[in-house]
């Protein structure tokens, strides 16, 4: 795991944000960049943090901004409960090691339960809380964030009903984004449902479909956020055998820089790496805990049991 | 919002006029063409195509929410909004019960007790909210004529001696509850379409659809045109708009058909590993889900209903809220009841897979 230099093997959540200054740079957009500057650029850039200290691991420090990430999985294995993590680990101030953003989360399939995000939101305050002990101490203002409704508060969600209505928001996301700078995350749980639902017209579908990733491309690189897409499986036939793959169909498989999927691996979950221009092949166990995404515990499978 | 008029728009004339003359009407006539069609269907060039893209989706997004509005509004409605199964275990692992405006789907064997489960909760719908009930009506869709009402006046009568002492008020619960039975899935989606204006007008509190599967091969037999090529499909955005717009649950059965392939589907990089350590987990038999992967993806909780190691559990299989738990329980002249309100953990493969051991402890 050379990639991921001095990253500490899992424990610590923030050791990002700790090493980098803290300050990020300004995005740079006006034309053509330097391979040189590109890559001082992505080594300033922080990281969104999965939760999961070997999830972050194989992904390179957590969810890239400028990149649009794909994450796919069998029914129940928490593809959801990864985009509400997310969503809610964007927001982690900027003094705990986040990137203290905002979030926009698409909902094409009605599985938002708010009740669960905000568990998740006081899961991730009390990690930041036993992680920074000496901040208990601090200002009453920099506490005054910390609180679960903040954290909802800065969640913008988008309930998507019909495939128009999909490619309506994600047309209209860059004007969205564009009165909302402080947004650093896109999250569309799931793209698939609607077009897997009513599109007969396949060519049609994977032309329409092309078209909606170069726009979200465009977007995560303009206004230097993630976006990221939970598809859904389907079975294939190839090679005389049954086979599991992300739903949408090969082309749509070129729209997305990174793909990480998600399945089961005996009695845990793993993430494994598909497709990435820099990291390695590689996969990760992870576990979803009552607080939300986590490392899996090491030896047995205990669980926070949520209450 | 797909079939938003164009002309309700308000986009600045010379786009409206053009789009109205290329007899592009809709919000999804709009949007469903790529660019360069559009380009072509409207003679136009680039920047008037992305500017009539751009005010068409404004128009057609929906609004957006922060979730704090969401959980407010959630709470303004009603504590969340569950109905409570009276079974403690469950109810606790599903955060209260069965969620409103979500899909649950309960599947399981044949014979396991899928449909005393939905005969209870109807009953629990119907009950006064004295008594835990949400005080409404209930629609039951019953595919396979497996309603009965005596049996749930039975249930009724066991599991609150105290309500149905009182003078007709078995009568009047069971006359809350609607019993449908389509012929065929022509029958059903023409009376899902009714329904969904009428739910609220007439106080429907919940929706059950026993079963989701059954229904399914009484359409495969005639394919019609449309969207009903897609029946399944269809039928899953409709019900699931129906929970979420009413605001109620929706309960849908799901029948099993056992697997012809033993090692179960896997993503084409697992295959190597699977091969050497996956003989140890072979199960008294093989079942899957007979509605398929896509439905899976849809429901928003699963509940396998299964029999292994001489009991019958009820397991937690999908849900954003709880882990994956299980309850053994039995069905007793009140309906069913668990053994213990102690969940067990379920991990791993155990967590999708249905289990159905030895049919002589299905026998009643």
């Amino acid at each position: 795991m050379s990639y991921t230099g001095s990253a500490p093997a899992s424990s610590s959540l923030y050791w990002k944000g700790m090493e980098s200054s803290g300050d990020p740079h300004p995005p740079i957009l006006a034309g053509a960049q330097n391979a040189w500057d590109m890559l001082s650029d992505e080594q300033s850039q922080k990281h969104i943090t999965t939760g999961s200290g070997d999830l972050n691991n194989i992904l390179g420090g957590g969810i890239h901004c400028k990149e649009v990430t794909e994450i796919g999985g069998v029914p129940g294995v928490g593809k959801t409960q990864l985009g509400i993590q997310l969503a809610i680990n964007v927001q982690i101030p900027v003094e705990y090691g986040g990137l203290g953003g905002k979030a926009v989360y698409i909902d094409t399939e009605g599985s938002f339960m708010v009740e669960r995000v905000y568990q998740i939101a006081e899961g991730c305050i009390s990690d930041i809380l036993e992680h920074f002990p000496h901040s208990h101490g601090k200002s009453s203002s920099g506490q005054k964030q910390l609180q679960p409704e903040h954290f909802l508060a800065d969640i913008y969600y988008f309930r998507i009903c019909s495939y128009t209505e999909q490619i309506a928001a994600i047309n209209y996301l860059e004007k969205f984004l564009g009165e909302h700078k402080d947004v650093r995350i896109v999250i569309i749980d799931s793209v698939t449902f609607h077009f897997r639902q009513d599109f007969d017209d396949l060519a049609l579908r994977t032309r329409v479909l092309s078209g909606l990733s170069l726009k979200l491309m465009k977007i995560a690189k303009a206004f230097n956020l993630a976006v990221v897409l939970l598809n859904q499986v389907t079975t294939k036939f190839t090679e005389g055998s049954f086979q599991l793959t992300l739903a949408l169909g090969d082309s749509w498989s070129h729209s997305c820089t990174n793909r990480l999927i998600l399945y089961w691996n005996g009695n845990d979950r793993y993430a494994y790496l598909d497709k990435s221009p820099s990291l390695p092949v590689a996969s990760a166990p992870y576990a979803v805990t009552g607080k939300g995404v986590r490392d899996a515990a090491s030896s047995n499978h205990k669980r926070v049991r949520v209450t | 919002m797909a079939n938003m008029p164009v002309s309700e728009m308000r986009l600045p004339p010379h786009l409206a006029y053009l789009l109205a003359a290329r007899r592009l009407d809709t919000a999804k006539d709009v949007l469903s063409l790529p660019e360069v069609e559009l380009m072509a269907v409207l003679d136009a060039g680039v920047p008037t195509a992305r500017a009539a893209v751009a005010h068409v989706s404004e128009a057609a997004c929906p609004p957006c929410q922060t979730a704090l509005a969401l959980l407010e509004e959630r709470v303004r409605l009603g504590g969340g909004g569950r109905l409570a199964t009276t079974l403690c275990g469950l109810d606790e692992a599903l955060g209260g019960g069965i969620p409103m405006g979500k899909l649950t789907e309960v599947v399981g064997p044949s014979g396991i007790g899928k449909t005393q489960f939905c005969l209870k909760l109807a009953l629990l719908a119907a009950l006064p909210e004295y008594y835990g009930g949400l005080d409404g009506r209930v629609v039951y869709i019953d595919t396979e004529s497996k309603f009965s009402s005596r049996r749930m006046i039975e249930i009724g009568q066991k599991s609150f001696p105290q309500i149905f002492r009182q003078e007709g008020l078995a009568q009047k619960m069971a006359g809350r509850i609607l019993v449908m039975r389509p012929a065929s899935l022509a029958d059903f989606t023409k009376s899902l379409e009714q329904m969904k204006v009428t739910l609220l007008q007439h106080d429907v509190k919940l929706l059950i659809v026993d079963s989701m599967a059954a229904l399914m091969s009484l359409g495969n037999e005639k394919a019609t045109a449309g969207f009903r090529q897609h029946p399944l499909r269809w039928a899953l955005s409709f019900l699931k708009s129906i929970a979420e717009f009413s605001r109620i649950p929706v309960v849908v059965t799901n029948q099993v058909r056992s697997q012809s392939n033993d090692d179960g589907y896997h993503f084409s990089f697992e295959v190597d590993r699977k091969d050497g350590n996956n003989c140890a987990e072979r199960f008294d038999s093989h079942l899957i889900a007979a509605l398929g992967i896509q439905w899976a993806h849809a429901v928003t909780v699963r509940l396998v209903f299964e029999s292994h190691s001489g009991h019958r559990f009820i397991k937690v299989a999908k849900s954003p809220m709880s882990p994956a738990v299980a309850f053994p329980f039995a069905v007793e002249s009140s309906g069913i009841t668990l053994l213990s309100d102690e969940g067990i953990d379920v991990t791993g493969p155990e967590i999708t897979s249905i289990r159905c051991q030895g049919q002589n402890i299905l026998s009643r």
